[in-house]
């Protein structure tokens, strides 16, 4: 028990506007560390709601959630900002570079945030993540100069630079082909695989997450399998 | 807070048009809030010359009014009930201060007292033919009255300094002067009060270019105006005094009006509708410059504004990678105030430009001899209020958008995508 990463108690979630509606109710799970995770459901179910919950972006809901085993609840928001840094990986369904710099100084940004290593070493790591995806020799381009897959690469990336506990990723292959698709899901599983990295993914993909440790079946804001 | 600043300095790149405009607009405004301000102080500062430098601090002289305590109120007898005195007049036979040494010396000793100079002050005739025309006549100690009062600034023809050195020599309001048709080097007739006669040669001629003095001064030594009087060497009417803190005159005058039992005037009484003039140059210089810079300040809320829209993603993604509102506050802030900042270094530099430039413009007026070009004052201080306000002006456009932008909800922007 003791290698719990995430925990979800009893959360639920309503949105005001225009009415009162509740998009997710009673949501309870808990993930080990190592485990591939999917999150698969009926567009409109509350995936995106529930993951914006656990990346600690979104404060404004019923229940408990623990990361590494510390409460979330009633941190002030430069905390959740600095477990964001340090613990958690994000990959969105849009890529989300910054076009003002090099995709090696976009990948570095969270570390030197986090400052817990000198810049030359954050470099370095950086160096190391993107040869590992194979976008090595883009390390000096400008962020906007990528393809779509090259940029949801380097997006990866970047979630990976600190080492995070857990990389949630939100539809990461919905605004890919089919082939840029495959290498995307080849990295998370090698992340797994490899890494032992903790990955929490929603996705459409029934091929994709059938190749997983377990997959979250949503619908109408409740977990059901 | 180095890479906060690598941030904002890569935001500002991608706009550096925009920032560049709104960079200029703030060196615009500090420019001419610089050059104005320099240039009102100037003209202050020349009005101060014009008046204070010529005005002495605190000036004694025995004015000629009835007594305040009138001789039955020394009497024992009548101290009981209340004096209906009519037709008191002014004893009035002593114009000279009573003790003048003793008080000179005195006030010699006083280190309050930063100058000493006496006068003789006395009304007399001037015969041009068969016309006689009313002046005054200055006895004066010439060096002394250039140095603490500039008089020698004055002189715009002769030497001034034959005054102490020639027996019966004078020196006339150039106003005076053209009435009696006389010129340096010739000889004017005087009448006395008294009715003597005196000849007296004109040495020079002054001219303060206040044209109803002009027409009425006249100056000899000390010497020469206590023989046109025949009183003796001790005799003076005023003593003029400049003193080290003026703000000190009025409350010294009064103690000098008690201890020498002399009429004491101060230059605050004397001054103080110039004083509301200089307030209010330079109120008109301040409210100028801040509307200039509040002008400014919309320049840069503007594109702080654009800026923070354009850039929803980045915001939404630092925050999502863990950066806290308040670096994204501090993100904008550093943008702002490095735009002041480069603004307002530009604006000092060409504002002290701006300044020598006026400084050039020839300036001549009959009432300043000594001025030949506009007068500009390059006090630090004003260009330290000016950097102040260029901080202050950007600080605080740049507060409410980084604040809105240290708002933002990256849920709400990665949804909206
Ligand atoms: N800001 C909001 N205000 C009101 N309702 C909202 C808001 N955001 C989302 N919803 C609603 O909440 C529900 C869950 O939305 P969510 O985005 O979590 O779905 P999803 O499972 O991620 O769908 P998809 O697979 O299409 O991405 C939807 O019915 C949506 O209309
Ligand atoms: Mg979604």
């Amino acid at each position: 028990m003791d290698d719990i990463i995430l925990e979800a108690r009893h959360i639920n979630k309503y949105f005001h506007d225009p009415v009162d509606v509740k998009v997710l109710s009673d949501i309870n799970f808990s993930i080990n560390k190592g485990e591939f995770v999917t999150v698969t459901g009926k567009s409109g179910c509350g995936k995106s709601t529930m993951l914006y919950i656990l990346s600690t972006m979104d404060t404004d809901y019923e229940g408990a959630l623990f990361i590494d085993h510390v409460p979330m609840a009633n941190k002030p928001e430069p905390e959740l900002a600095r477990v964001r840094n340090e613990k958690i990986g994000f990959v969105f369904q849009f890529h989300y570079l910054l076009s003002e710099f090099s995709v090696l100084h976009n990948v570095m940004l969270p570390g030197l945030k986090l400052a817990k290593y000198p810049a030359q070493e954050i470099e370095k790591h950086a160096m190391e993540r993107l040869n590992m995806l194979d976008i090595g020799r883009l390390a000096y381009k400008k962020a906007n100069q990528l393809s779509g897959g090259e940029k949801q690469r380097v997006a990866i990336a970047r979630a990976l630079i600190n080492d995070p506990c857990i990389i949630m990723a939100d539809e990461p292959t919905g605004n890919l082909d089919k082939k840029n698709s495959e290498i995307v899901f080849d990295i998370f599983r090698q992340l797994a695989g490899e890494r032992k990295q903790t990955l929490l993914i929603v996705t459409h993909d029934q091929e994709f997450a059938a190749r997983t440790d377990r997959i979250i079946k949503m619908e109408d804001g409740r977990i059901i399998k | 807070m180095k890479l906060i600043f690598s941030i904002a300095r890569a935001l500002l790149l991608a706009r550096w048009r925009q920032t560049l405009v709104a960079a200029i607009g703030v060196a615009f405004s500090i420019t001419m809030f610089v050059s104005l301000l320099g240039f009102m102080s100037g003209l202050n500062e020349m009005m101060d010359a014009l008046f204070l430098n010529r005005t002495p601090h605190i000036r004694l002289y025995n004015e000629i009014k009835p007594a305040a305590v009138q001789p039955i109120l020394m009497s024992p007898v009548y101290r009981s009930g209340y004096h209906f005195i009519h037709s008191i007049k002014a004893t009035g036979s002593r114009q000279g201060i009573y003790n003048g040494m003793a008080i000179l010396d005195a006030l010699r000793r006083d280190d309050r007292v930063t100058g000493i100079s006496s006068r003789i002050v006395m009304q007399a005739f001037f015969n041009e033919g068969t016309v006689d025309i009313t002046a005054t006549v200055n006895g004066i100690e010439e060096r002394k009255e250039t140095a603490l009062f500039h008089f020698e600034d004055y002189i715009v023809a002769g030497d001034a300094l034959m005054l102490e050195k020639m027996p019966n020599s004078i020196i006339l309001g150039k106003v005076l002067a053209e009435d009696l048709l006389v010129h340096v080097g010739e000889t004017v007739q005087l009448t006395t009060a008294e009715g003597e006669r005196f000849p007296l040669k004109v040495v020079a001629i002054w001219q303060s270019g206040i044209r109803d003095f002009d027409k009425v001064q006249s100056f000899t030594s000390l010497g020469t105006a206590q023989k046109l009087l025949g009183k003796t060497a001790n005799y003076i009417t005023d003593i003029q005094l400049k003193i080290k803190d003026i703000t000190a005159a009025p409350a010294m005058a009064r103690e000098y009006n008690h201890l020498f039992r002399v009429s004491a005037q101060d230059v605050q009484t004397l001054n103080a509708e110039f004083e509301t003039g200089s307030f209010i140059r330079s109120l008109i210089s301040y409210a100028v410059g801040i509307t200039l810079l509040t002008v400014s300040g919309f320049g840069i809320y503007n594109i702080l504004n654009m800026l923070i829209y354009e850039k929803m993603d980045t915001i939404a993604i630092l925050k999502a990678s863990g950066f806290a509102g308040r670096d994204v506050r501090r993100i904008f802030i550093s943008i702002a105030m490095s735009i002041g900042i480069a603004g307002g270094v530009t604006g000092l530099m060409a504002g002290f430009l701006f300044s020598l430039g006026i400084d050039q413009l020839p300036f001549r007026t009959t009432s300043l001899p000594t001025i030949k070009t506009y007068p500009v004052s390059y006090d630090p201080f004003i260009y330290f209020i000016g950097g102040i306000f260029s901080l202050a002006s950007t600080y605080l456009a740049g507060w409410q958008p980084s604040r809105k932008a240290s708002r933002i909800d990256p849920v709400v922007i990665i949804r909206g995508k």
